[in-house]
Parts: C-alpha cells; sequence; structure tokens
C-alpha cells in the first residue's frame, strides 16, 4: 500500500437535520499508519462525523471513500465488514460470554459440522490478545475482568476484523494510567501495521503523546487540520473555541453588564469534593453578589463538581458548608434545604417533566417546602406561578399546558422560576444558556446579573468563552476533574481562559502570562 | 361507514378523535351499555347493575393500586397474590375478634407492599421483577399459611363486608367507591400524588427537585399492597371463606388492562384514577354482555385484547391522520 494515499477520505460532507446544519461542507483524511486526533467541543459535529463514515447517517452532499472507492455503507455492520471498526465510549460487548466469545461475537469460527470452535476459538482470541500485549485469561466471563481490560477486550476485537481503519471514541475514558500505556502500545502497534486510527480525546496530554495530525472541528466546520506537533496546546483550543489568539475581550455581545458588590465571607464553602475518578479535592467558594465561573473543557469535571455540591451524586469524600453550618452531602433535599439551587445541564433529562403542566414543573421543588399536611394550596401555587411567569415572561397558553409543547428559551425559564421561587442563596447555573434563542438568552443572562446584584452567589458553567468572561465575577478552572487554576476579575480575559485551560496544572497560583511553555 | 361520512361533514375530525383519546374509555363504555340496553334481556335492572358492581369492586380496588404504581413507570403484579395472602389470614385471627382479623390481614398485605417497594427503591430491583417474585411467592406463602385449605368465615362483620346491602347498595361496592375517593385525593390533591407522576415522568428532575423518590415508591407500593389486602378481604367476604388458592388468580391482567385502557399510559408520568374506574368496568361489562347473551366467553377475551391494543394505540397519539 502506497504511504500516502489515504486509507480513508471523507469529502465535503454537508449533513442537515431538522433545525441543525450538522456538518457544513467537511473534508477530513485518514492517512495509513496515522493516529489522527479529531477533536471539538460538545455539538461541534465529531460524533456526526463519526456515523457518516461508519454507515449511521448517510450524507445529505459528499462522499466517503475507503481505500480509495467510494463507499456508501447501510450500517455499521457493513463498514466493519469492509474493515473500519469503531470502538466505542461505553463498551458494548456480553459481560456474561467469555473473553474469547466476546472477541469473535458474531464470526465464531466453526468446525466441519458447522458448529463453533471454541478450541481453535480459544486459541486464537489468545493469539491476539498476546500480540497486542494485553493480558487475560480468554475463558473467563468478560465481567470478571476490570473495566480497562474489558476496554482492551473490545479494542481487541475490533482490531481482530482486519481492519483497516479504526476510530477510537474517548478511548481512555474509563482507564487507569497502566491501562493507559498498554492502549498506546497497543496503538503503536497497528500504526507499524499501516492501519489508520481516529482518535477522539478530550485529554491534551494524550492526543499530543500519541497523534500525528489532528482536525479540529467548530459548529459542524472543519476550524483547522494539520500536523499536531505545529499547534502549540494554545492554538488547539484556539481552535476549538473559535478564537483569534490576538483577538482581545469583545464587549456588549452578551446580556451581562453590571460588576457586582460582593461581601468578604464566602456563603458556600465546598472542600475536597472527591469521586473517584471523576473528581479531585475540587475546593470552591462563593460570596453573596459573585459569579464565580467554572471553566473547563468538556469532561473536566465542571458538571460533576456542580452535582456535587448539590448532593445530587454521592461523594468518596469532601464538604460543604452554607453559610458556616455543613450540609449533608449527596442529598438534593438537604442542598435546597441550605438554599442551594442547581439549574441541570440536561434540560430535557434532568429538568423538565415534559407531562406536567407549566404550573406543576415550576411549583416541584418547592412542593416539600410549602406542602401542610402533604398538601399544597392550590392558591399558594397559583400566586407563585402567576408571579414567576410575569417576571420571566414566560411565554404559555397557559399555566395548565404541559411543559414539553413550550419551546427551548421558555422550557428554561419555567426551569429557572422552579428554584427562583424558592428564594435560593446560591444558584448554580449549568450550561444556562445552552440550545435556546438569542433573545431568550439575553434575558437570561441579564437575569442572572440581576439576581447577583441582588445578592445571589452564582456558580456558572459555560462552554461559551464570552459568556464566562462577562458573566463571570472570578473564575475557577478544571481540569480532569482538579482545579487548575483562577482568574481575579481584573485578570478575566479570553486570552487568558484559553491560556489556562491549555496550561493549569503549570499555574496553580494563578496564570502567567508567558504561555506556550513545555510542561512536564 | 355512512354515519363516518357524516360526522366528517359537520365537525372537525381532528377535534373529535383528540377528545375521544382523552376519554376513549368512557365513550366504549357508554356505547356498550346503549348496546346491552337494546340488545340484552333485562340489563336495566338493579339486580344485573349490582352484580356488575360488585363483581368489578376487587378489580377496581387492585387497580387503583397498579395505576399508581404504572404512574411512577413501575409496576405491581402481585395484587392477586396479595389478596390471596390476605385471605390466608383472615379466619386465621377472626377468633380474636373481627377487628383484629381484618388488621392482620389488612397488615400482611402493607407487609408485602413494603417488601416489594423496599426492593424498587432502596435495593433497585426492576419493579416488574420484584413483584413478579411476591406473584410467585405470594401465594405459595398464603397456601402454606392456610395449611392448603380453605376455613370458614362466620363472623358477621367481616360477612357483612362481602353480602351486606346497607341503603340497598351492596357493602364491596361502598368499600371500592371509598377507595376510590382516597386514592383520587391523594392522586390529585396532595403532594404525593404530584410526586408520583413527577416520577413517573422524569425521575432524575424529580430527584434533582428534592423530592423524596424513595419514600413516595415505597408509599406506593405498601399502599397497593393494603388496597390488594382489602379486596382480598371483600372477596372472601363475599365466598363466607379464605380460599388462597383461586382468590385474586390473574387479577393483576384485569387491572392492568384497567389501568391503560383507562388513560394512564405504562410509561408512567400520569395516573388517571377515574379512568382506571371505567376502565374496569368496561372490561366487566365486556364479559357480562357475552356471559348475559350465551356468547361463547373465547370471544369476550378477543375484544378485550382488542380493546387494549386499541387502547394504547390511541394513546399513543398515531390514530390521527
Amino acid at each position: 500500500m502506497e504511504r500516502h494515499s489515504p486509507t480513508l477520505e471523507v469529502r465535503r460532507v454537508t449533513k442537515r437535520f431538522p433545525g441543525v446544519l450538522a456538518l457544513d461542507d467537511v473534508s477530513f483524511e485518514l492517512r495509513p499508519g496515522e493516529v489522527h486526533a479529531l477533536v471539538g467541543e460538545n455539538g461541534a459535529g465529531k460524533s456526526t462525523l463519526i456515523k457518516v463514515i461508519t454507515g449511521v447517517y448517510r450524507p445529505d452532499k459528499g462522499q466517503v471513500l475507503f481505500n480509495g472507492e467510494e463507499v456508501s455503507f447501510a450500517d455499521p455492520r457493513e463498514s466493519q465488514a469492509a474493515g473500519i471498526s469503531t470502538i466505542y465510549q461505553e463498551i458494548n460487548l456480553i459481560p456474561l460470554l467469555s473473553v474469547a466469545q466476546n472477541v469473535f461475537l458474531g464470526r465464531e469460527p466453526r468446525n466441519s459440522l458447522g458448529l463453533i470452535d471454541k478450541a481453535s476459538m480459544n486459541r486464537e482470541a489468545a493469539e491476539i490478545l498476546e500480540r497486542y500485549g494485553i493480558q487475560a485469561d480468554v475463558t473467563a466471563p468478560l465481567r470478571s475482568l476490570g473495566l480497562g481490560v474489558q476496554q482492551m477486550v473490545a479494542i481487541a476485537r475490533a482490531i481482530s476484523v482486519d481492519a483497516r481503519a479504526v476510530i477510537m471514541d474517548e478511548p481512555t475514558s474509563s482507564l487507569e494510567v497502566r491501562e493507559v500505556e498498554t492502549l498506546f502500545g497497543v496503538i503503536g502497534q497497528l500504526r507499524e501495521e499501516g492501519v489508520g486510527v481516529i482518535y477522539v480525546s478530550h485529554r491534551l496530554e494524550e492526543l499530543y503523546e500519541i497523534c500525528d495530525r489532528v482536525t479540529v472541528l467548530r459548529d459542524g466546520r472543519v476550524a483547522h487540520t494539520g500536523r499536531l506537533s505545529d499547534l502549540s496546546r494554545l492554538q488547539l483550543i484556539a481552535h476549538m473555541l473559535g478564537r483569534e489568539l490576538a483577538e482581545v475581550e469583545k464587549e456588549g455581545a452578551t446580556g451581562f453588564s453590571e460588576e457586582h458588590e460582593t461581601a468578604r465571607e464566602p456563603i458556600l464553602v465546598a472542600q475536597g469534593l472527591t469521586q473517584h475518578p471523576r473528581l479531585r479535592e475540587v475546593s470552591l467558594d462563593v460570596r453573596p453578589g459573585e459569579v464565580v465561573g467554572l471553566a473547563g473543557l468538556l469532561g473536566a469535571g465542571r458538571s460533576e463538581t456542580a452535582k456535587a455540591i448539590f448532593g445530587a451524586e454521592p461523594l468518596d469524600s469532601g464538604s460543604v458548608r452554607m453559610e458556616g453550618k455543613d450540609i449533608k452531602t449527596g442529598s438534593p433535599g438537604a442542598a435546597i434545604k441550605a438554599g442551594i439551587a442547581f439549574l441541570p445541564e440536561d434540560r430535557k433529562l434532568e429538568g423538565i417533566i415534559p407531562d406536567l403542566s407549566v404550573k406543576e414543573n415550576i411549583v416541584a421543588a418547592a412542593m416539600p417546602r410549602l406542602a401542610r399536611a402533604g398538601m399544597v394550596s392550590e392558591k399558594v401555587q397559583a400566586e407563585l406561578v402567576e408571579e414567576f411567569m410575569q417576571s420571566l415572561g414566560i411565554k404559555a397558553s397557559s399555566p395548565d399546558q404541559p411543559v414539553r409543547e413550550l419551546s427551548g428559551g421558555n422550557q428554561q425559564k419555567v426551569l429557572l422560576a422552579r428554584w427562583l421561587c424558592m428564594n435560593p442563596k446560591v444558584l448554580i447555573l449549568d450550561e444556562p444558556t445552552r440550545g435556546i434563542d438569542v433573545g431568550a438568552k439575553a434575558e437570561i443572562q441579564k437575569l442572572v446579573d440581576d439576581l447577583a446584584v441582588k445578592g445571589l452567589g452564582v456558580i456558572l458553567i459555560s462552554s461559551e468563552l464570552e459568556e464566562m468572561t462577562e458573566g463571570s465575577d472570578r473564575v475557577v478552572a478544571l481540569r480532569e476533574g482538579t482545579v487548575v487554576g483562577s482568574l481575579s476579575e481584573e485578570e478575566i480575559t479570553e486570552g487568558n481562559l484559553m491560556e489556562m485551560l491549555a496550561h493549569g496544572d503549570d499555574s496553580v497560583y494563578g496564570i502567567q502570562e508567558n504561555g506556550g511553555g513545555a510542561d512536564g | 361507514m355512512d354515519r363516518e361520512a357524516t360526522s366528517n361533514k359537520f365537525l372537525d375530525i381532528s377535534t373529535v378523535t383528540s377528545w375521544v383519546r382523552g376519554r376513549g374509555v368512557y365513550v366504549a363504555f357508554v356505547v356498550l351499555a346503549i348496546f346491552n340496553l337494546i340488545v340484552t334481556p333485562n340489563f336495566a335492572s338493579v339486580a344485573t347493575l349490582s352484580t356488575l358492581l360488585i363483581t368489578v369492586s376487587p378489580i377496581v380496588l387492585v387497580s387503583l393500586g397498579v395505576a399508581l404504581a404504572i404512574g411512577t413507570e413501575g409496576i405491581d403484579l402481585s395484587v392477586g397474590s396479595v389478596m390471596a395472602l390476605a385471605s390466608a389470614f383472615l379466619p386465621l385471627y377472626l377468633g380474636y375478634g373481627w377487628l383484629v382479623g381484618l388488621a392482620v390481614a389488612l397488615l400482611v398485605g402493607a407487609l408485602a407492599g413494603l417488601v416489594n417497594g423496599s426492593l424498587v427503591a432502596f435495593v433497585g430491583v426492576q419493579p416488574i421483577i420484584a413483584t413478579l417474585a411476591m406473584l410467585v411467592g405470594g401465594r405459595g406463602l398464603a397456601q402454606i399459611f392456610a395449611g392448603g385449605q380453605s376455613l370458614l368465615v362466620t363472623d358477621p362483620v367481616v360477612l357483612w363486608l362481602g353480602q351486606g346491602r346497607p341503603f340497598g347498595i351492596p357493602a364491596p361496592v361502598i368499600v371500592a367507591g371509598a377507595a376510590v375517593l382516597v386514592v383520587w385525593f391523594l392522586a390529585r390533591r396532595t403532594t404525593f400524588g404530584r410526586y408520583v407522576v413527577a416520577i413517573g415522568g422524569n425521575r432524575s428532575a424529580s430527584y434533582l427537585s428534592g423530592h423524596p423518590v424513595r419514600r413516595t415508591l415505597l408509599a406506593v407500593y405498601v399502599i397497593s399492597g393494603l388496597l390488594a389486602a382489602l379486596a382480598g378481604i371483600v372477596a372472601t367476604a363475599r365466598l363466607g371463606a379464605s380460599d388462597p388458592s383461586n382468590i385474586g388468580l390473574l387479577i393483576e391482567l384485569s387491572a392492568i388492562t384497567a389501568v391503560v385502557v383507562g388513560g394512564t399510559p405504562l410509561s408512567g408520568g400520569k395516573v388517571k384514577i377515574m379512568g382506571t374506574v371505567m376502565g374496569a368496568l368496561l372490561i366487566q361489562l365486556i364479559s357480562n354482555t357475552f356471559i348475559a347473551n350465551n356468547l361463547p366467553f373465547t370471544w369476550a377475551q378477543v375484544l378485550t385484547a382488542a380493546i387494549i391494543l386499541v387502547a394504547v394505540y390511541v394513546q399513543k397519539g398515531r390514530g390521527v391522520a
């Protein structure tokens, strides 16, 4: 095989979903023996691109070429048969079957009677695992192995079908350090054999350690493609977030404007929040009237931190104090009682209760508090709902309309109303403006501003740099589940923020301006 | 065909279908009742009506609990076996007086519900599995405790629950009616009812809103156990004897049918108490219609099956063009 004719080529592919242009004229090339990083924030189009390649989706426009020929796979089975293997983030193998059975699932070797030839299956499976330095008993049931080894088995399965291209979607998210090394060994082996690897990950160190080239997607377009070693981390992040390095703080692009008077004593103090393996010793405080931005790339542990503070996830260790008093961790009820409110990231999965009315959704969190003898007066509910529908400008045909019929922005306002009617002291907002229209977005940003002026402490999580820099009075940056730095009010610029996301762990005590230094 | 065409001209068909979708069970019941008025001899008599209501009472009682469980995106398959358990225990303690006998029978039902609820809420067993275990094991236990035989019940107070007729109304109907009102009140007017539909509609959202998710689930299964025990008491009183082998046999299927036909989706998030009552009445009326007209009962089963499918289809909202 010639070294430079690509194994896999995507030519000017466009894919549209109702209301979203998921891929817009995207071209991509995977060469034999290269490890190609595919990066981008949530919604950038990575998974759509992978699904177009593997035949889950058909492109609206453009072509996919494999080994130089145009292909159009009807489903992932076909693409796998042709030699494109995909390893998903979550392991999709069968826990009760043996390792060998999993490796050969769906293509078991047969003997002359057409029955499964167990002996040769076990032998071949053992050979495959050995070739890649994976140590496991092939006759043991898969679930008896550690998560990392299971992931390795998934990889062994993927590459044993004589794949020419292997797609790895966040393969290290459940692996321990040592297992990551084994994985990198396997990838090195694949590279030797001339297999092309598409490597999706948010861990920058890994990308720089293992990948040759990189393609950055942003909003469904290719933002950059080229040799990874030519890019500094900062440049890579700039591409992902869509900012020029030289570009300085813009003004007036968001609904935020106020500078907030903040009190000295923190109202909320979270200390040493640890939840293996996602959070390590995260500490954070919030003062009344202060908006603390929680920054980080996807998978850095922002939502996990928010949930840990709110008690929505059990903690291995750590404490949360409100107004000097420890509150029980691992219990949303206790957090709510102490005056913490939490607007979750996923409106549909964790926010709205679709079949219930606007009214029932608004009073949902207030129900336990308002209940007298297990009942809440209809009048009290109606007044509360009326007040907040009006003050937040919630557009619904009536309070009794099912909330699922509302637009995204109005649903988000319903959820805000759910918390604001509790008079919280600390409000945690996880991506409060994602997926809602521009008008509603500015309204919500303005509202957050007003609330902070009135003395509410706010923790703000946003993937939008603008929202972060303009909305926050202070920014705390997370990376891989741990705090890597913070920015004070004067230091908050998009440049500094990106710098911290790229090199945060080099400058634990704040940010140094001389970016681009080698780390480690 | 002709009738449909005319209605098309005068009424907007989509308003009709959406009205029917919410109240299909009422419409079906009325249609079947009118059919019976015309066809079935002596249908419009007090005797026929009270037979219908008496037979349906145990089904209504257990359906109420099943409706709550389904509302939380769960299910309670064990109601028939819990009826048998209550029936088995009732005569064993009547020697201490009717109050003790009834209290023990109800307590047994509540305990069965507590086991179901704990498995669902705290252990995390899927409701269908947890209550299936109780379905199988409950009847076995009932037979063991009853010593494999049916015991006579002679206590007049208990017998009255099955056979009494204050003001001409059969006592089982009064018991079931009272239970309907209580559960309707719980579901519509209390925070508990709101938690039930919130958990069924979106469990994470409910949890993140600070709702007592586990406690609510536990309560749902305990209430269902209590209602099933009540149904078991009424059925035993009507027979005048306990019958752990047969009381409540397969009643869970009637209950699920009543709930689903009554407009409570199996995916939870809604609880239709009055719809459930109508659903129970409807399926009972179907079998009564077939029996009264000497039609083969097997066809009643086929018709019930068809109604279940139609009910589910209409709920999906795909019935409208």
